[in-house]
């Protein structure tokens, strides 16, 4: 049996449409019947991911694969790339501008958020090139 | 299963596709032209009586004649009552006009939220552990919205009974103690807003048994009132209830009520949704109280009631200025500390997941995904579902076919008889071409 894959198209510069890709998801994981708590880690992982791509990298591709054990998330954009991704993981560390931060995002919370919320997490980044996160939850 | 006061009229059905498109869960299929209702998915918000076209779809509160059955009859009037009514200028008027059509007593309902408030505000105040925010238990459609779909959000749902329940529980025991009779002589009737209040009083949510003998459309006693409001001799003064109080007909004047808080106040089901989803995933940690109401405006914007939300709640407004503050206060002295507090507490209801095993589940949303993609994704709602994926979701549950669509349709027929016969047969706008001879209506003006 193949796993469930989803893809979402996330729209970069819209701030406010940001986010309906995780609302999708989280239905449609709803509707397998996954524990709360699971789909929980994993909606917050996918909108974290989606507002980075739309403030830092004008959108990109989200592709979800649901199998028994793992929901994988893999997020790709074709933005700057993230020069120094230790500093990036830091606590309260962003590079939004002031868009984004008049929004109330730009809190340096996005990727710890991801780490914390995700098993495992993996961030493949060149500068000048783009970005792909792919993070893990364990549905067990 | 769940219990609906939400019904069809088959005759005035038409099968058009207004109520499907409109409905919050996706709970109404058209079938064999004819909507029919997904029982398990139906949280009774009253969406679809209020869009339908044709008047089809209703709500079946209780009828009047049921008044009949007991000696002595209480009215619990919900506030959003006091503001259907043009030049209405004291409460007292249409209390007093329910004790001339039938009623003996009028317990307010407003009474019973502002009791709820003090009891909120003791509770806040002394500190209590609570799963934050909390999320307000007084609109019955929201509870069955967190019940079926945001599962995680269950521990943070207030643990009191609804402002009309407590108001129940109130005046029957007024009652007994006034006039001796037996709680079973008593009838204890709600003036309800909605069709999600009807289904409560039959069906609680955090109550083992219901506590209401009935529940009355506003819309049936609105033309019953109008003669004996206009027509009284002497008006007492009956009202029991504050601003706080009368402030819960509108979406948040619970939450005002609770001084201090800080608070989020949603009005409109598709609001209340994306409420929740925020909510589930953390992203307003700031929020203390959250207060959730499934019509416009709140309970004036119920689909029971005549006058539309704004001007009630207008009209609401006005009348809370003659008002005090707040009369009736939580009785912590009487021993009675349970009195407010839920019997139990919500029961997930998975409506939505396709399979009791998570193996076959998977499966079928796998199936739905490949199904999907076949499918023109323009959500039409020709085949009877409210989307493409509702559609194919439907045929993977049985409760449909590929053959509903169509596009499908088209598709074997343009196998059998060639393209251009098969464009034919398909209303205008899902045809390829143009009809030879005809120009296209309306469009570019040169």
């Amino acid at each position: 049996m193949g796993d469930l894959k989803l893809n979402y198209e996330v729209d970069g510069g819209d701030l406010i449409q940001a986010g309906e890709a995780s609302s999708k998801m989280k239905m449609t994981l709803k509707k397998l019947g996954l524990p709360p708590e699971v789909i929980r880690r994993a909606s917050i992982c996918m909108y974290e991911g989606e507002i980075n791509m739309v403030i830092h990298a004008d959108g990109g591709q989200v592709e979800v694969d649901v199998g028994m054990d793992t929901i994988t998330i893999r997020l790709t954009d074709h933005g700057p790339g993230i020069p120094d991704v230790d500093q990036a993981m830091e606590e309260g560390f962003s590079t939004a501008g002031d868009v984004a931060r008049d929004l109330g995002f730009g809190a340096g919370m996005g990727l710890p958020n991801m780490k914390r919320c995700s098993d495992d997490m993996q961030i493949d980044t060149q500068v000048g090139v783009g970005t792909t996160v792919t993070m893990k939850i364990h549905i067990n | 299963m769940m219990k609906h006061s939400v019904i069809l009229e088959y005759k005035r059905c038409r099968g058009c596709t207004t109520c499907i498109k409109n409905c919050p869960t996706e709970a109404i299929r058209v079938r064999n032209g004819k909507a029919t209702i997904l029982n398990e998915r139906c949280i009774d918000c009253g969406k679809c009586i209020q869009v339908c076209p044709h008047k089809a779809i209703k709500s079946v509160s209780d009828s009047l004649e049921k008044l009949e059955k007991y000696q002595y009859r209480v009215a619990l009037p919900d506030p959003s009552l006091y503001g259907q009514f043009q030049h209405l200028d004291d409460i007292d008027i249409v209390l007093n006009g329910l004790l001339k059509i039938g009623f003996q007593k009028v317990f307010e309902t407003a009474r019973a939220a502002e009791i709820l408030s003090d009891y909120a505000r003791h509770a806040i105040s002394s500190g209590e552990n609570k799963v934050m925010p909390q999320i307000s238990s007084a609109c019955p459609t929201i509870l069955r919205l967190i019940r079926t779909r945001f599962p995680k959000l269950i521990p943070n749902v207030n643990p009191t009974i609804t402002p009309v329940e407590l108001a129940a529980i109130l005046a029957r025991r007024e009652a007994v103690a006034e006039t001796g009779l037996p709680p079973e002589e008593i009838g204890v009737f709600s003036i309800v807003p909605c069709s999600s209040q009807v289904t409560a009083a039959h069906t609680p949510e955090g109550l083992e048994k219901p506590v209401l003998d009935g529940a009355f459309a506003i819309r049936d006693i609105y033309l019953r009132l109008l003669g004996p409001m206009r027509d009284l001799e002497e008006v007492k003064p009956m009202t029991s209830a504050g601003i706080m109080g009368v402030g819960w007909a509108c979406c948040g004047g619970e939450s005002a009520a609770r001084l201090g808080q800080s608070y989020l106040a949603v009005d409109g089901i598709e609001n209340c949704i994306n409420m929740l989803e925020e909510i589930e995933d953390g992203r307003l940690p700031e929020a203390d109280f959250i207060e959730l109401c499934a019509c416009t405006q709140g309970c004036v914007g119920g689909c029971l009631t005549v006058e539309n939300p704004y001007g009630a709640r207008m009209r609401i407004k006005k009348l809370m200025k003659g008002l005090p503050v707040s009369r009736s206060r939580y009785d912590f002295r009487s021993g009675d500390r349970a009195l407010v507090r839920v019997e139990r507490e919500l029961q997930y209801l998975p409506s939505f997941q396709l399979d009791q095993d998570r193996g076959a589940a998977l499966e079928k949303l796998v199936k739905i995904e490949e199904l999907e993609r076949s499918l023109p994704g323009l959500d039409c709602g020709s085949c009877g579902a409210p989307s493409c994926h509702a559609l194919a979701e439907d045929v993977v549950q049985g409760r449909a076919s590929m053959e509903d669509c169509i596009f499908k349709v088209r598709e074997r027929m343009q196998y059998m008889a060639g393209t251009g016969d098969a464009d034919e047969y398909l209303p205008a706008p899902f045809r390829q071409r143009r009809v030879p001879g005809k120009k296209p209506e309306g469009g570019s003006r040169n």
